[in-house]
């Protein structure tokens, strides 16, 4: 395996290129050593004579290391392999897109099932046809969900098999959202419009899954950006995730039907996002960043405006996050509610924040930091009950770290130059060939990863996004079992994952 | 109790009194405007760097901006080397007609909202209350986190009758948000149908109104917008909470004839 690190351009060729049977062994080998690692991109990519080469991005949280290892699949050959799923479950979506997209089949896979169901899905099924699990006995019945729920929320069906009110299992059939993205990314389009795209993977991860692109588009074109800029995409980062924090934690109050807590929050909401809008002129941060440099400067005046925003916020939300969780109506509610214990965490990958309240640190500002998270001085939280209070609880936790790390980055801007130096518009240099690019951003849901590929030529041939939510609507199916359907609420609310950001 | 008190008064009014005179920050950007004056000779800045082609430069040299696929990225403005084309924070772009939304070089003022476009049953049924079903067809999730905002404290469309409801049946319309997957088009078609008579469409974002930056995607399948009569137009990436709200009560106030 060749070892490297968030960023770092690896060239294609020093990549080992190795059997199945043996790119099997060494992935288990390398998981096997200690619980920090795990697989945080595993794709092919169609070469062109039609082979299929597949790439396994493998990271160890506790040495901030990658490994990667490759395996080609001839076009005329065998298609058949055994699964790395039925050994480490995590494995099973990456499998599946594997399958899905490029019709490799998988022996014994546990849980062989489409993802997304494009257009020209190996599988050729379509959405309408999803292979649900059952469960048969006279005591049991089906609630089905969706696509299109109550409220205004993106579309994904859920299919519950209860008996009487008792959860069994759920299985969350998602899709609805596919549009594209990946297939998009690589066309012959402008820089601009590869970023555009990149802010409309995920509309309330604006600045995560944007930063993840032009970090790895930077890294391929060797560009740097000047220390201002770093401090700044990273105050984006931690205000989206308290924007976002406050509006889950106002939504799980108005489902435990604590209006005062919903309310408050909810406008709360408005000035962290509005801070945006005064920033950039959006009110989710689309516009602000861009390959090579951000366009709209954080200056002194807004420094100021951010303080004080900021400051008038903590005053009033200090005070209603203090009496929700005093609550005992609130906390009858939350707590013991929704368990996903350590093990299924593990066992499923979960990363972030649905990882951190299971008792399993995952912060990639920590363990494979980029720009100012370097410094290490940012703080993470791991909550050990695993239940909706966690979850909600950790957000709290999380706000507070965000808001006192970007007062400490707001003290530190003033002493970085602001000259931000000239942002070129136009695609600016040719990118690096022959070339591999892991990009990793903590978002607020967690580990973001995009990994893009060029050609001999520099041309992007991939551009692969994952979103945290594609390992962590696993653990939302696994927090209703044994709990009544009328939990399904607060247990949705509390990880508010993206199906957007699945479907691509 | 005296916390929630205590809580509840420092909170205040939140709400915004008058949601048709609010003046958002400079830097917002919502209707261009574009200068009558002549291009730089040969320069195409303006049609080069838009990601979504919605700039056209006709043979007479004229500059025209459709807001239909428009993200608002303002990259245009930047880019012009005459300041031709500028971003204003008028945020009352929304229109029931798709040509309203082409703005053209020399025109001043807000986009025409063309009443006599508005089918006339609309303010007669639905001039006090308007319920809306949202439909989530494939777009970012922040179309979606808008039109909840519209019903917030903040912005509190409810006082107006216009809601969200939980089923197409209790509704009067549907409002798409999102450039409409193939995975996605028949629970649409569905949701639609299941819409009582007379019955609104609204398509809200760049993505729902051509297909924005999805546009060519093949994973897309737009037949329905082709099928059914639009009547509103709500142009944005995504639209802001005001630009959805004035563009609703525009179709449906009352209209002295």
């Amino acid at each position: 395996m060749l070892m490297f690190s968030n960023l770092d351009v690896v060239a294609l060729d020093t990549i080992p290129v190795v059997s199945y049977g043996t790119f099997m062994l060494s992935v288990l080998d390398y998981m096997k050593a200690h619980d920090e690692r795990h697989c945080v991109s595993y794709f092919g990519v169609r070469a062109p004579n039609g082979d299929l080469h597949c790439y396994s991005v493998l990271a160890d949280d506790a040495t901030s290391q990658l490994a990667v290892l490759s395996y080609h699949l001839a076009a005329s050959g065998t298609m058949l392999l055994p699964s790395l799923s039925a050994h480490y479950r995590a494995f099973h979506i990456y499998e599946r897109v594997l399958w899905e997209n490029h019709g490799v089949q998988f022996s014994d896979h546990p849980w062989l099932k489409p993802v997304r169901y494009p257009h020209d899905a190996a599988h050729g099924a379509t959405i309408d046809e999803y292979p649900f699990f059952r469960i048969d006995g006279g005591e049991v019945h089906e609630v089905g969900v969706g696509p299109i729920h109550a409220g205004v929320i993106e579309p994904g069906h859920f299919r519950f098999q209860c008996t009487g009110e008792d959860v069994v299992h759920l299985e969350i059939k998602l899709g609805y959202q596919h549009r594209g993205v990946e297939r998009l990314m690589v066309e012959p389009v402008s820089m601009l419009r590869r970023t555009v795209l990149a802010e409309s993977i995920a509309g309330d991860t604006t600045i995560g899954h944007t930063w993840a692109f032009v970090n790895a588009m930077q890294s391929l074109s060797r560009l740097t950006v000047s220390d201002a800029v770093e401090i700044e995409r990273a105050i984006a980062l931690e205000l989206e995730r308290i924007a976002i924090h406050i509006g889950d934690l106002s939504a799980l109050n108005l489902d435990v039907a604590y209006q005062l807590g919903s309310s408050v929050l909810g406008a709360l909401r408005t000035p962290m996002i509005n801070f945006f809008q005064w920033w950039c002129g959006n009110r989710f941060g689309k516009g602000l960043l861009r390959v090579g440099n951000d366009r709209f400067l954080l200056t002194p005046a807004l420094q100021d405006r951010l303080r004080k925003t900021l400051d008038d916020m903590e005053r009033l939300y200090s005070r209603v996050s203090t009496k929700m969780f005093l609550l005992p109506s609130v906390l009858a509610r939350f707590e013991r509610t929704g368990i996903v214990t350590a093990e299924q965490a593990h066992v499923i990958g979960a990363v972030g924040m649905a990882a951190r309240s299971s008792g399993v640190r995952r912060d990639v500002r920590r363990s494979h930091p980029h720009g100012v998270y370097r410094a290490e001085d940012v703080q993470t939280h791991v909550l050990h009950t695993g239940d909706v209070m966690a979850r909600a609880y950790l957000r709290k936790l999380e706000i507070d770290s965000s808001l006192a790390y970007i007062r400490n980055l707001l003290d530190r801007i003033r002493t970085a130059s602001l000259d931000n130096g000239i942002y070129e518009r136009h695609s600016p240099r040719a990118l690096e060939p022959s070339s591999l690019v892991v990009s990793m951003v903590e978002g607020w849901r967690g580990e973001i990863v995009h990994t893009s590929i060029t050609d001999e030529h520099g041309t992007l041939i991939h551009h692969g996004v994952k979103d945290p939510s594609m390992h962590n609507w696993f653990a939302l199916a696994l927090s209703l079992r044994g709990n009544e359907i009328s939990d399904f609420p607060i247990c949705n609310k509390s990880y508010d994952l993206s199906y957007c950001g699945h479907d691509l | 109790m005296i916390e929630s008190l205590k809580i509840w008064k420092q909170q205040g009014g939140q709400t915004i009194p008058d949601v048709t005179a609010v003046t958002l920050p400079e830097i917002f950007r919502g209707r261009p405007s574009i200068k009558a004056e002549e291009c730089a000779n040969g320069c195409t800045a303006c049609v080069d760097v838009c990601p979504v082609a919605a700039i056209t430069l006709s043979s007479a040299g004229t500059v025209s901006l459709d807001l239909g696929p428009c993200v608002f990225c303002g990259e245009c403005a930047d880019a012009c080397p005459t300041d031709k084309i500028t971003f204003t924070n008028d945020y009352k772009t929304a229109a029931p007609t798709r040509e309203a939304l082409v703005m053209h070089e020399g025109e001043v003022g807000p986009v025409v909202f063309n009443a006599d476009a508005v089918r006339s049953e609309i303010s007669e049924y639905f001039g006090g209350s308007l319920k809306l079903r949202q439909v989530s067809a494939a777009g970012c999730n922040s179309c979606e986190l808008e039109l909840n905002a519209c019903g917030n404290v903040n912005f509190d469309m409810g006082r107006f009758g216009i809601e969200f409801v939980a089923s197409p049946r209790h509704a009067d319309g549907i409002v798409i948000s999102g450039p409409i997957s193939l995975n996605m088009s028949i629970a649409n078609d569905i949701c639609f149908d299941a819409v009582p008579d007379p019955r609104i469409v609204i398509l809200t974002g760049a993505c729902a109104i051509t297909g924005g930056v999805f546009e060519k995607s093949p994973e897309l399948q737009r037949a329905f917008v082709q099928r059914h009569h639009v009547d509103l137009y709500v142009p944005g990436c995504p639209p802001h909470p005001l630009t959805f709200i004035n563009g609703v009560l525009q179709l449906i106030r009352k209209r002295m004839s």
